[in-house]
């Protein structure tokens, strides 16, 4: 199965497995990660999962499309990067295996 | 409540109008609800003081509306299912479409960074354990004045950097912003009168915005629409609108939710318990204070094209009311949701701030406000007694309570 490692703003480190299929958000979610709020449950419609995604692999998450409701909503979120994005939004595939995403200092 | 639960089901389907506001300030709206989300979650209502609209009752109805501001606008027809006064019209950010909406509410953003919260919460905790000390013991006294309407109004006058011994006007123009005109305890009485006071408002804000222009940027909300591109140059309307907004924002549904709080504790002594058992609990308190208080009653938005919607066809200009109320009580969404439970395992999932573009700004400021209430009230007034039910707003809009009187016994 593919592994996530989702890093807190404070440092500390969580290797998760998730399911090809699942999004990144619910990888950390159904495994209690720390730091990623996902308040609309996966609708794209809240930037409470937002996540920086390592820069190594942002060519292989893409970044999220200019007047797309992603980019809206990144758009509004507390310290948006040009890595920025909405981990909901992220499908978890082979091609992901080994993702490394750092979370914000807080979901807003 | 008897007569009530039957009416909601005796009359016709199509009779029903939850856009009375004598329902929420009775408190009497649940079945309605109740009826509305099993027979008719996109119900048409044909006639009432406010013309035809569709009621949206169930969470996953209004989340489809929420996301979808292309067919959905706030801007067409505003926010509330009541329209502006014709010719007195204040504009807003929250009553705009993209872009102009995301380019004024980028501006003032910031104020509530995760950076800037932490500087804030030494202050706030401060002022709360201040006003927490000064409570009587023994003596009935009036939550809402002592505490609820006591804190947010320190909020406000440091999210404006207002002149502190002034600060009282702030709630003022809060309650002038949302009262209903028509109800006799509101502090005006026609719309006119209304915009009169907002006028005042504003032109008390223009000078403190002016000064604010002329310095170097700060971090308070008249500094930044001063030097924010997008809010620089406002006409006097879209200056009253946007200040209503923030002021109505920044305090109303904070102060409704510390009164609301401690209502549904006072009526749920099993989670009170609970609570005072395990103070940890505050975290997901919060949340769930938020959802069953609900301080939001309802967003409207306008079709700009034709839509289907549960099975019903939306016409361009129809009014689509989503009603938060009642989703936050959509047994589809959340598990027994008319029961106050302050452990839930999703707290967060609730529909109070909205979803979307035009999410609430202000949301993690209410919720670190309402968290250090009950952070700092646990240890010094475990017991408060609520002595009656608190008094409510005549309005379908803000979910208000005006006053609940309480008494912490000695020790």
């Amino acid at each position: 199965m593919p592994k996530v490692t989702y890093i807190e703003y404070n440092g500390t480190e969580h290797p998760v497995e998730v399911p090809v299929g699942l999004s990144v958000m619910r990888g950390a979610v159904n495994n209690n990660v720390p730091g990623i709020d996902a308040d609309c449950g996966g609708e794209c419609a809240c930037a409470t999962c937002h996540v920086y995604v390592d820069p190594a692999w942002l060519d292989k998450t893409g970044t999220p499309v200019p007047g797309s409701q992603e980019a809206s909503m990144l758009g509004f979120a507390a310290e948006a990067e040009p890595n920025s994005r909405l981990s909901c939004q992220i499908a978890m595939r082979e091609g992901l295996d080994g993702l490394i995403v750092r979370m914000p200092q807080g979901q807003h | 409540m008897a007569t009530q639960l039957q009416d909601a089901y005796s009359i016709p389907l199509e009779a029903i109008d939850v856009s009375d506001p004598q329902l929420y300030q009775d408190d009497t709206w649940y079945p309605y609800f109740e009826r509305l989300r099993r027979e008719a979650p996109v119900h048409w209502c044909r006639e009432s003081r406010y013309g035809p609209y569709w009621s949206l009752s169930k969470y996953k109805d209004i989340m489809q509306v929420e996301v979808n501001h292309q067919t959905y606008s706030s801007e067409v027809g505003g926010i509330a299912v009541e329209d502006q006064p014709k010719g007195l019209e204040r504009e807003s950010f929250i009553r705009m479409d993209p872009p102009k909406h995301d380019e004024q509410r980028k501006v003032v953003g910031p104020i509530v960074a995760p950076a800037n919260l932490a500087e804030m919460e030494a202050t706030i905790r401060e002022r709360t354990i201040r006003v927490l000390e000064g409570l009587p013991r023994n003596e009935t006294f009036d939550w809402v004045e002592r505490v609820s309407i006591e804190l947010t109004t320190m909020m406000l006058a440091t999210l404006f950097d207002f002149p502190w011994e002034e600060r009282r006007k702030l709630t003022y123009w809060s309650d002038v912003a949302i009262c209903n005109v028509h109800a006799p305890e509101s502090p005006v009485h026609s719309e006119q009168e209304k915009f009169d006071e907002i006028k005042k408002m504003a032109e008390r804000m223009a000078e403190l915005y002016n000064e604010r222009a002329k310095q170097p940027p700060k971090f308070d909300l008249l500094s930044m629409l001063a030097h924010g591109r997008a809010t620089q140059d406002m006409p006097l309307r879209e200056f009253m609108g946007n200040l209503t907004l923030l002021i109505v924002g920044g305090n109303d549904t904070t102060r409704n939710s510390m009164t609301g709080g401690l209502h549904a504790l006072s009526q749920h002594p099993r989670e009170y318990q609970k609570l005072r058992d395990d103070p940890a609990l505050v975290a997901s308190l919060v949340p769930e204070i938020i959802r069953y208080v609900t301080p939001v009653i309802h967003m409207r938005r306008t079709a700009t094209q034709e839509a289907e919607l549960g099975g019903r066809h939306i016409r361009v200009g129809d009014k689509v009311v989503m009603w938060y109320v009642s989703g936050n009580r959509d047994p589809d969404a959340i598990d027994d949701p008319d029961n106050f439970i302050i452990d839930r395992p999703r707290p967060r999932q609730h529909l109070s701030f909205g979803f979307g573009i035009h999410r609430c700004v202000g949301n993690r400021l209410a919720e670190l406000q309402l968290r250090i209430l009950w952070e700092e009230l646990l240890p010094r007034h475990p017991v408060i007694e609520v002595l009656a039910p608190p008094r409510r707003t005549y309005s379908n809009f803000i979910h208000g309570m005006r006053s609940m009187p309480v008494r912490i016994p000695m020790h």
